[in-house]
């Protein structure tokens, strides 16, 4: 019994020992992550004179959804119709690139081209030019098309920005999927687009689902292409009313909290949702 | 589209920056003019005395601080999480800052740093440090060092996310094998871990250099550029030149010259990508 034990200490013991640490640890790091978030939260969620002595001392503690109403109802820029916009341009600025970008990636997947290398070469490129450098000849565009202050137009930029990666993601994923299925069909006499329309597109839903995901949440998130675009007071979006809440001396933290919860809380709940996909999306196309 | 949409508009960029406001061709004049302004680079100031540097060189101490801070993180954090309890949840909460707009999280940073209402304020005088409580970002010796931390903190999950991904790509039996021979934990981890995760590392670091780069949002709430200039960046520098001075051409020359450097990363990536394959 003794060696038995003795056994124990030296091994499992230790072991269990270094878990519990690691866990500690483990926690104690996470903790800056969780604080920050928790403390946002509690300062919508409290009036602004419980907030002068810092979200963390509790008394008094008095919870209401005042501050969530009076951003929603925000006297110069209500955040009801930001996301209400927001989402005029997230919803069409998704389906539409991922349509065309599924089946532009589907059919360079069939011609057999060579277009995989540069394709990739040329998505790095997309990805490393900033913003800045389209905005002004965009701008001018866009004034000539009269497509400033138009939904239309924003949404037609973020389908240009968003088709080249979602073109290389989707073409890889479709390379994935097993071809006996498509030559099964096609012997049994199915046209390309009842195939592409019928077999592919289902089969690649995870796919589909991880660059919507990844689309929708980079177009809700934009700042930059709205600023430069959209500027009827009354059409700006939801990410454009954040810097305009805050007070130019005082900072009114609980009304400023509530609106970025409500502003954050959309591609939050997009990413628990699709989690998987999600982080497949973003470990995907970083690594082809 | 696309050409419509982003190559087109880039090439034109490229022509603003070389003309001046008539459309006369005036060669680098606009590179020269943007180079010699303090906006963009203040070498009287830098390094001896307190920001603003300049925006060029607020993006190159950006790189220094934030590159290593969130890539060490970032592994820290995933070897970590590899198998604690609650992993899941702790990595979710990490991974957040990578999934709300970064307008939120100029906001977020802006109440980290806060006089009252900011945890980091409230922790330094729990510590006994409350000489140090005040608004970070409303002073041009603070400001720009907080709005790094801030975007450490928002951009770790990136990093944690890749090698927690690239974690689970190292077979076990390379451990195994390193532990028959007697390596110790850390040597394992320096002898496996690390060289297992070279490619991944290679994504991380071109991904973070270029977000780095580009940084507007996070500023644009945060401060603004401010106070007094300190905490200005290439992008958003471009954008009050174009946009708001409506000097054109100016913004073109910050444009290409932003794009340039991006471009630079973008060619490395690739270049170690194909070494890589």
């Amino acid at each position: 019994m003794g060696d038995r034990e003795d056994r124990r200490r030296a091994g499992g013991a230790r072991w269990r020992w270094r878990d519990v640490a690691r866990d500690v640890v483990a926690w104690l790091v996470g903790l800056i992550w969780i604080v920050p978030f928790l403390g946002i939260l509690m300062s919508a969620l409290r009036p602004q004179e419980e907030l002068l002595d810092g979200w963390w001392s509790l008394h008094p503690l008095t919870l209401s959804f005042r501050n969530f109403a009076a951003a929603w109802n925000h006297p110069s820029v209500p955040l009801s119709s930001g996301i209400r916009n927001s989402l005029t341009v997230a919803i069409p600025a998704t389906v539409l690139p991922v349509l065309l970008g599924a089946m532009a990636g589907y059919g360079l997947l069939r011609s057999r081209s060579r277009a995989r290398s540069p394709l990739f070469v040329v998505v790095v490129f997309l990805l490393a030019v900033p913003q800045q450098m389209v905005a002004i000849p965009l701008f001018k565009l866009l004034v000539q098309l009269h497509l400033i202050n138009s939904f239309a137009g924003l949404v037609a930029v973020h389908t240009a920005w968003g088709l080249p990666w979602i073109v290389m993601f989707l073409h890889n994923y479709f390379a994935t999927l097993p071809a006996e299925l498509e030559e099964a069909a096609q012997l049994d006499g199915a046209s390309r687009m009842t195939i592409f329309w019928r077999l592919v597109l289902p089969l690649a839903l995870p796919g589909l689902a991880a660059a919507a995901a990844l689309q929708f949440t980079w177009v809700w998130n934009d700042f930059f292409f709205a600023l430069i675009t959209i500027y009827d007071p009354s059409e700006l979006l939801a990410t454009q009313r954040i810097p305009l809440m805050r007070g130019q001396y005082l900072v009114d933290w609980g009304v400023l909290s509530a609106a970025s919860v409500l502003v954050m809380a959309v591609p939050v709940l997009v990413y628990t949702l699709l989690q998987r996909n999600y982080v497949r999306g973003m470990v995907g196309w970083t690594l082809r | 589209m696309i050409a419509v949409g982003i190559v087109w508009p880039a090439v034109q960029t490229i022509g603003l920056a070389f003309v001046d406001a008539h459309g006369r061709f005036v060669g680098l004049q606009n590179f020269v003019s943007v180079l010699q302004n303090p906006e963009t680079v203040d070498l009287g100031r830098f390094p001896f005395h307190s920001p603003p540097w300049g925006s060029l060189l607020h993006n190159a101490v950006w790189i220094v601080l934030h590159l290593p801070l969130s890539v060490i993180l970032g592994l820290l954090l995933a070897v970590l999480l590899q198998r604690a309890h609650g992993a899941a949840f702790l990595k979710g909460v990490v991974f957040l800052g990578m999934v709300i707009p970064m307008i939120v999280g100029g906001v977020l940073v802006r109440f980290l740093f806060d006089e009252h209402a900011g945890v980091v304020n409230g922790v330094l005088r729990a510590v006994g440090l409350a000489a140090w409580a005040r608004t970070w970002t409303d002073y041009p010796q603070t400001a720009l060092f907080a709005l790094i931390l801030g975007s450490v903190w928002l951009w770790t999950g990136f990093a944690m996310l890749l090698y927690s991904a690239g974690l689970t790509a190292i077979p076990r039996d390379y451990y195994e094998a390193a532990a028959v021979d007697g390596a110790s934990p850390w040597q394992q981890f320096l002898h496996v871990t690390v060289p297992g995760l070279r490619p991944m590392t290679t994504v991380i670091v071109a991904m973070t250099v270029l977000w780095e780069l580009k940084l507007f949002d996070l500023v644009y709430t945060a401060t603004l550029g401010g106070p007094g200039g300190s905490t200005l960046v290439l992008a958003l520098q471009m954008y009050f030149y174009g946009f708001r001075a409506l000097d054109p051409n100016r913004a073109a020359a910050v444009a290409t010259l932003l794009s340039l450097l991006t471009l630079a990363v973008g060619v490395g990536f690739v270049r170690s990508s194909r070494e890589g394959a």
